[in-house]
């Protein structure tokens, strides 16, 4: 199979869907690359590096695959078939009125901004992969704004005090902004109307936090609708911060949609001169009130960015994580033969036109443990890193006693018990009661055993068998009751059988309860 | 109050002791002491049955007592961490020898008992007898295995499983004329432990090496029944508690190693297992070609020194190379770098439950960075490097997606997933179980060939400069 990689032709776009790196994964999975000449120029990727890895140049949309990275031109509908694959963010929200045509053309066209957000698909997450650098250039860019240092220091010639920076909603952009600015040696604070403080604060952020208590995860990793109450404190604190901080950093989208105002001008007017907004949301009419996208404008002192193209700008760098992207998504596509699979549930809901019908919105499909619930109406404020790397750190130890735990229990309860307490009802008359309390005792320690063992952590596992050697070294007292029960002399076979039996059995309570004693002695905690 | 109910209420409290010496493994802060409340359990079980001998017998037992304890407690001090396993395995064959005796001494004492419970003290003898005789040879062929002393690779007698069945028969047949008149017994008890013990041999000698861990649990779990028949046999409430705990305990590890290595429960504790493996030969050609890509050191050193998150999945292969120490300290060189590291631990990486933790904590590292399959196997998409280090079929995605193959539906640890995985691999060899890895074929995958403790060291070195 062809693919055809197209050169960008949005204004001010220099990424590419594919590099001569990822072109080379592409031939590994049986695909030959076809580029369009000077695809990859404004990433710094000539013709001939294309050629060099593998790739003819020529004409892409003749291929059976097309690969782009920003909305394709509504005039490239026209010459799609019946047939033919297109891969590239679409963004159908916005564009439901070119979805007739693209699939009047028979054609399937695959929305990478529509991947779903579970666990399989992380590796083609391009939004994510893409956000990830956007709010490292973000801090790159308002240093370059910035009239000072980012970290505090004690010169000879004076004081520097560290940059104070406020990064507003906490997605993978976000935190990248956070990680980045850190890195440089700002004060980072950060704020996010979902409970991901952990998150934050493992950045290395403060988690700035309202008053009001309200939960704030309208599920799929985005922010739900917040109360009035709750947006006019968060307003009232983003104006006090804004007085403080030197540098803003907006992260709020919502797809589709215009993006929420969160910094207004009263608050770009309380800035101290010389401070620097970001506002990543410019292209969707930004998150504060005086951003002009793709421009730097100066407000009293106070510098508003509004770059649209922050992803480009480190074109080389985003189109290899972009190719990286997509070449996971054709060997999922690809198991062993290239095909679109509507029933998988990664490739369905990224489909937006198939066999010459419109297949978006994808039908809801019941939540399920990996997907998160469907909201009626998500208001995302910020796309959340699907898993945030963030050292989730799970406490060691009990997690696997409820899972493991019920189908032996339940199982041996629900089929043997009855069994066993029928035949004992059967043949009790018959058994000495001694016998019966003695099988009392066995059943009930039988019971306390599985209860106590399934609570051991796996971690001890080795201690446990080596404690219950220990403790099954209690057969000694077997030995000695042989011995009392002796009433011969002292060498009796029965008296060296028994001593024989105790000094096996005392092996094994000095062995096991010592070992265990020398390998507790060594676990220990991170101090 | 007489003696025997002072012993009683000894007993009782040993046992809740011994309950507690269990419970307390529930987490290592509370472990350190319930092993002391087992040690006081058990002085108090010894001291208040040393109540009941006569007089005369309390010298042998003094002398008997030391000289166990001595020998046991040398046998701890010695062990290697990496030889826990035939330490483990050996006291299994103590206990199973000591309770074998423990029925020959009551056997020998000559007092049977009338009636219903003459059958029931002579089944119960039989019982114990025949468990321990099992319980002894199947240990010390499990430690002859685990030291190397006997081949590790299963054995397999034709018409095995007949065999077994036809010896079982046999024992249990025999018990029948045995409990008519006990008093008589002895030739018979003798043929049925020589019976047992072969069957304990056979059923050992017919596994092999990875399958270690549910054959050292399950007779873990065969010395506490051993243990709790003899109980019966004596009447002693404090023995059968004790049996039963152990026994259970036992039993509930070889229920975790078997569904972590998706074979049934049911199929072990009768020593059928392992025969899939002897008689399928490994498939050949319907694996994924390819050869794997091989890495050096040095490109390893730059990709760890960018990595942020690492996860480490250890298996036996560091034991046996004795890399624990170098790996710690490997961790401890990263973390100080600001980049996470954790360890992924399968619950059957090793020849024991838990022998990876075991060797950690050996090297002294924090146990809270060793998590388990559950708790990690998500955060391998997030991870930049995996290092693989002397494991091979728990890392095997074929368990996956690959019905055709002979471990598919073992639960694995998803290394596949991360954006690098290193294997550390002594030479170009299928695992235990003779599989292909494919996980060595997939693209973030790279080899690092050679002795895992001489790789690790050099990565090391290749850090500090």
């Amino acid at each position: 199979m062809r693919i055809g990689v197209l050169a960008e032709q949005w204004p001010g776009e220099r990424r590419v869907a594919a590099t001569p790196d990822t072109v080379g994964r592409l031939q590994k999975l049986g695909f030959t690359v076809v580029v369009e000449s000077g695809c990859g120029e404004k990433a710094s990727f000539t013709d001939a590096a294309y050629v060099a890895a593998g790739a003819e140049v020529g004409d892409p949309l003749q291929a059976d695959i097309v690969l782009g990275v920003r909305p394709f031109p509504f005039s490239l509908a026209a010459t799609a078939r019946r047939g033919q694959v297109w891969i590239a963010h679409f963004w159908p929200a916005q564009r439901e009125n070119e979805l007739a045509e693209w699939a009047r053309s028979g054609a399937t066209v695959l929305a990478m901004d529509q991947v779903p957000r579970i666990t399989r698909a992380q590796k083609l997450d391009a939004l994510s992969s893409q956000a990830n650098l956007i709010g490292y250039r973000a801090v790159v860019e308002a240093a370059g704004q910035f009239g000072r240092f980012f970290p505090g220091q004690v010169t000879a010639a004076g004081k520097v005090t560290p940059a104070k920076v406020l990064v507003i909603g906490a997605g993978v952009a976000g935190l990248a902004a956070i990680g980045a600015a850190r890195g440089m040696g700002a004060i980072v604070r950060a704020f996010d109307t979902r409970p991901i403080a952990e998150q934050i604060q493992s950045m290395g952020a403060e988690f700035l936090e309202v008053k009001i208590q309200e939960a704030g995860d309208g599920g799929g990793g985005y922010a739900k609708v917040m109360s009035p109450e709750f947006i006019a404190a968060e307003m009232a604190l983003f104006l006090e911060q804004a007085k403080e901080v030197d540098i803003i950093i907006t992260t709020a989208l919502i797809p589709g949609k215009r993006a929420p105002i969160l910094v207004t001008e009263e608050a770009v007017r309380a800035m101290k001169p010389g401070s620097v907004v970001v506002d990543l949301a410019a292209e969707m009419g930004g998150n504060c009130a005086l951003t002009v996208a793709g421009e730097v404008v100066d407000v009293d002192g106070v510098k508003i960015v509004g770059f649209t193209d922050l992803a480009s700008r480190m074109a080389e760098q985003s189109s290899q994580l972009y190719g990286v992207n997509l070449c996971h998504l054709l060997d999922d596509m690809t198991k062993p033969d290239f095909r679109v699979d509507m029933d998988d549930e990664v490739v369905r809901p990224m489909t937006v036109c198939h066999e010459g019908a419109v297949t978006w919105p994808p039908p809801v499909r019941p939540p399920s443990a990996t997907a998160a619930p469907v909201v009626a109406q998500p208001k995302p404020e910020a796309p959340k890193a699907p898993v945030a790397r963030a050292p989730k750190r799970k406490k060691s130890g009990h997690g696997h006693a409820p899972a493991a735990s019920t189908t032996p229990r339940s199982t041996l309860s629900l089929m043997m018990l009855p069994a066993a307490g029928l035949t004992l009802l059967v043949l009790s008359p018959f058994l000495p009661p001694a016998f019966l309390s003695h099988l009392m005792v066995f059943v009930l320690a039988v019971f306390i055993g599985f209860q106590v063992v399934w609570n051991v952590t796996p971690a001890l596992h080795t201690p446990l068998m080596s404690v219950t050697n220990a403790i099954s070294g209690i057969i000694l007292v077997g030995g000695m009751g042989a011995m009392a029960a002796e009433k011969g002399s002292m060498t009796s076979p029965t008296m060296i059988v028994a001593a024989l039996a105790i000094l096996l059995a005392m092996i094994n309570v000095g062995g096991g309860f010592m070992v265990t004693r020398r390998m507790l002695g060594m676990f220990r905690k991170e101090s | 109050m007489d003696v025997t109910s002072l012993s009683t209420a000894a007993y009782i409290a040993a046992s809740a002791l011994f309950i507690r010496s269990l419970g307390g493994l529930s987490s290592p802060e509370t472990a350190r002491e319930g092993n002391t409340q087992g040690m006081v359990g058990m002085a108090l079980a010894v001291g208040a049955t040393a109540l009941l001998l006569p007089q005369a017998t309390l010298p042998i037992l003094a002398v008997m007592i030391v000289i166990g304890l001595t020998i046991g407690a040398a046998l701890a001090q010695r062990v290697a961490m990496t030889s826990m396993p035939q330490l483990v395995a050996i006291l299994h064959s103590f206990v199973g020898l000591a309770a074998a005796l423990v029925g020959y001494a009551s056997q020998l004492g000559g007092e049977h008992p009338a009636g219903a419970e003459g059958v029931i003290h002579s089944l119960a003898l039989y019982a114990g007898v025949f468990i321990g005789a099992v319980t002894f040879t199947g240990s010390v062929v499990a430690w002859g295995k685990l030291e190397g002393k006997i081949r590790s690779k299963p054995v397999v007698l034709p018409a095995r499983h007949a065999l077994n069945l036809v010896l079982v028969l046999a024992v249990v047949g025999m018990a029948i004329p045995y409990a008519m008149n006990p008093a008589a017994g002895l030739p018979l008890l003798l043929v049925m432990t020589v019976i047992g013990g072969f069957l304990g041999w056979h059923m050992v000698m017919a596994i092999g090496g990875a399958d270690m861990p549910v054959v050292v649990s399950m007779l873990n779990s065969y010395s506490g029944w051993a243990a709790a028949a003899d109980g019966f046999l004596l009447q002693n409430d404090l023995l059968i508690v004790t049996g039963a705990l152990v026994g259970s305990s036992g039993a509930i590890l070889s229920y975790i190693m078997c569904k972590a290595m998706a074979r049934s429960f049911v199929s072990v504790i009768l020593g059928g297992f392992g025969a899939d493996e002897g008689a399928a030969p490994a498939p050949a050609g319907t694996g994924p070609v390819g050869e794997p890509i091989a890495t050096d050191v040095e490109t390893l050193v730059k990709e760890l020194a960018a990595a942020s998150s690492v996860i480490i999945v250890p298996g036996y292969g560091m034991a046996v190379a004795q890399a624990q120490h170098p790996v710690c300290a490997l961790t401890k060189n990263l973390r100080a770098r600001g980049i996470d590291v954790r360890f992924a631990i399968h619950p059957v990486a090793g020849r024991l439950p838990g022998h990876m933790n075991v060797l950690l904590a050996e090297a002294n590292l924090p146990y809270d960075l060793v998590l388990e399959m559950d708790e990690i196997n998500d955060d391998f998409p997030e991870t930049d490097v995996v290092l693989v280090i002397g494991a091979n079929d728990i890392v095997n995605p074929g368990a996956i997606d690959d019905p055709s193959s002979p471990i598919y539906g073992m639960p694995v640890l998803h290394a596949w997933e991360a954006a690098r995985v290193v294997v550390f691999k002594r030479g170009k060899g299928a695992g235990y179980a003779g599989v292909e890895n494919p996980l060595f074929l997939r693209d973030c995958t790279r080899m690092l060939y050679g002795d895992a403790k001489k790789s690790v060291d050099a990565l090391l070195a290749g850090l500090s400069t």
